[in-house]
């Protein structure tokens, strides 16, 4: 249902990615819930190491388009392939080999509250990728000094502040080393002054070459970090440029009206 | 007639009335584990599972919890010889204490498991958990914990309401209250000192199950 009529043969075992090709690549993709279409087909190609941002007012799509790519949303029709890999809904197994190319951190942090701030970041890697005890707490510790958590490694999640929790979430996603990281609306839960800590982290992330997709309503970190801009209306991507285009010259109504409403 | 006081006559039996709380607290041990095997199973399929395991268990549960246990012993023990399943005192009282448990303890650890946030479940899923592991690893710990007081409570009544497997000969301390009972006639003491028994097991089962709950099932 969700792959193309010229997909390649599934299970063809390593991602065939040449050189150059997107690392993600969305065909006519459209997604309905009941009789309401949220994503009226969407066309994206995504190339390796990009960072595109998503804007749009609430209910436009952007986050039901950002959770079809991990597949925590079904989509109807059309086809998703990240990293060479066809998402495959109806196929558990398919679906967890997609997923550990495909980061994800959400608005409300989700992380584990049972479990202390390492055993997070170490859960995954232990279950999915059966690194070894050592290895896997060497690596954690590891990211979490890459996000400035060193000393929280035996902390528990409900002791610490937003930021944080957000920053333990980027470092539990990293530790699957992904291919691509998914960012839904990162710092809308966060208090303003501690919403710098987190978007450094991301910036660093752009730095090194991730490739990164985040759904945000920071305008001026959309323009500083992102090398696209997607402006998403009613279902579609009503326009696609590059920051300066996107915010600097908008070439539809529409995408001027939400960035003069972002002005009051 | 003022009461005479005697306490001697119940307090020399103690081996009987120690055997008794032994039987009570093992009976009571086995059928927790089973019927929490069994209610985490129930719960899960509860939640998640196929619409006919969902009905099946849900029946399980409304059976159990709108019949009185003295009913469900008496099935076990005097019932199901007639189907051919013929059961010691014992057995018996543990799988009627477990079918008992389970069906509880199944309602308690749904809602502790329907409090777990969707995105826990969310973040777990896009980390490439298996299902079960996101059931066992990220759902079952926390809502354990959520529970964990109403489930020692039920467990607690479980084990109070095993006074009845007496009934059925299963020798445990209400059947060794009625023997001393029986032998001395001193009811007034004899239940005084049961009743004081049941009271110090229970307090003693609390505490363990309140002390061992956070350190080994969802330990922080």
């Amino acid at each position: 249902m969700s792959a193309a009529p010229n997909a390649p043969p599934s299970g063809a075992g390593k991602p065939h990615t040449q050189v150059g090709a997107p690392i993600l690549r969305i065909t006519a993709l459209r997604k309905s819930y009941g009789a309401h279409e949220v994503l009226r087909g969407i066309d994206l190609d995504v190339a390796r190491g990009e960072v595109v941002a998503i804007i749009g007012k609430s209910g436009s799509g952007k986050s039901t388009l950002l959770r079809c790519i991990n597949g925590l949303e079904v989509f109807q029709h059309g086809s998703l392939i990240v990293d060479g890999r066809h998402l495959l809904h109806d196929n558990p197994k398919a679906m967890r080999e997609l997923r550990q190319g495909v980061g994800m951190i959400f608005q409300n942090f989700n992380l584990f509250p049972h479990l202390s701030v390492g055993r997070n970041v170490m859960l995954a890697p232990h279950l999915v990728k059966r690194r070894p005890g050592p290895e896997n707490a060497a690596r954690a510790r590891q990211l979490l000094a890459r996000v400035g958590l060193a000393e929280k490694f035996d902390a528990m999640p409900d002791k610490l502040s937003g930021g944080q929790q957000q920053r333990v979430a980027i470092a539990r996603a990293l530790a699957m080393d992904p291919a691509i990281m998914l960012c839904d609306e990162i710092t809308s839960a966060l208090d303003p002054e501690l919403v710098g800590e987190v978007l450094r982290v991301v910036e660093t992330l752009a730095e090194e070459g991730m490739t990164l997709l985040m759904v945000t309503h920071e305008m001026s970190f959309a323009r500083k970090v992102a090398n696209r801009v997607i402006f998403m209306h009613q279902g579609l991507v009503h326009e696609i440029g590059t920051p300066a285009e996107i915010f600097g010259a908008p070439r539809t109504p529409e995408l001027r009206q939400f960035l003069s409403s972002l002005q009051d | 007639m003022p009461l005479q006081l005697d306490f001697t006559s119940i307090l020399v039996q103690w081996p009987l009335l120690l055997r008794g709380a032994a039987w009570t607290v093992g009976l009571t041990a086995v059928a927790t584990l089973l019927g929490a095997a069994l209610a985490i199973g129930c719960a899960w399929a509860r939640s998640g599972g196929p619409l006919a395991l969902r009905w099946l268990v849900g029946a399980y549960v409304e059976l159990i919890r709108n019949t009185p246990f003295i009913v469900q012993l008496f099935f076990v023990f005097f019932g199901l010889p007639e189907a051919g399943i013929r059961l010691s005192p014992a057995t018996a009282s543990v799988l009627a204490m477990t079918i008992n448990l389970g069906a509880y303890a199944t309602e308690i650890l749904r809602a502790g498991i329907e409090a777990t946030p969707r995105g826990q479940i969310e973040a777990a899923e896009s980390l490439a958990l298996t299902r079960a592991q996101v059931f066992t690893r990220v759902v079952l710990p926390p809502a354990l914990g959520k529970v964990w007081p109403a489930l020692v409570s039920q467990i607690v009544i479980v084990m109070l309401g095993s006074a009845v497997c007496g009934q059925i000969s299963t020798e445990e301390l209400s059947y060794a209250t009625n023997l001393i009972q029986s032998r001395n006639f001193r009811a007034f003491e004899t239940y005084i000192v049961g009743t004081l028994s049941y009271l110090g097991l229970a307090i003693l089962v609390r505490t363990l199950l309140n002390w061992a709950g956070p350190r080994f099932l969802f330990g922080r």
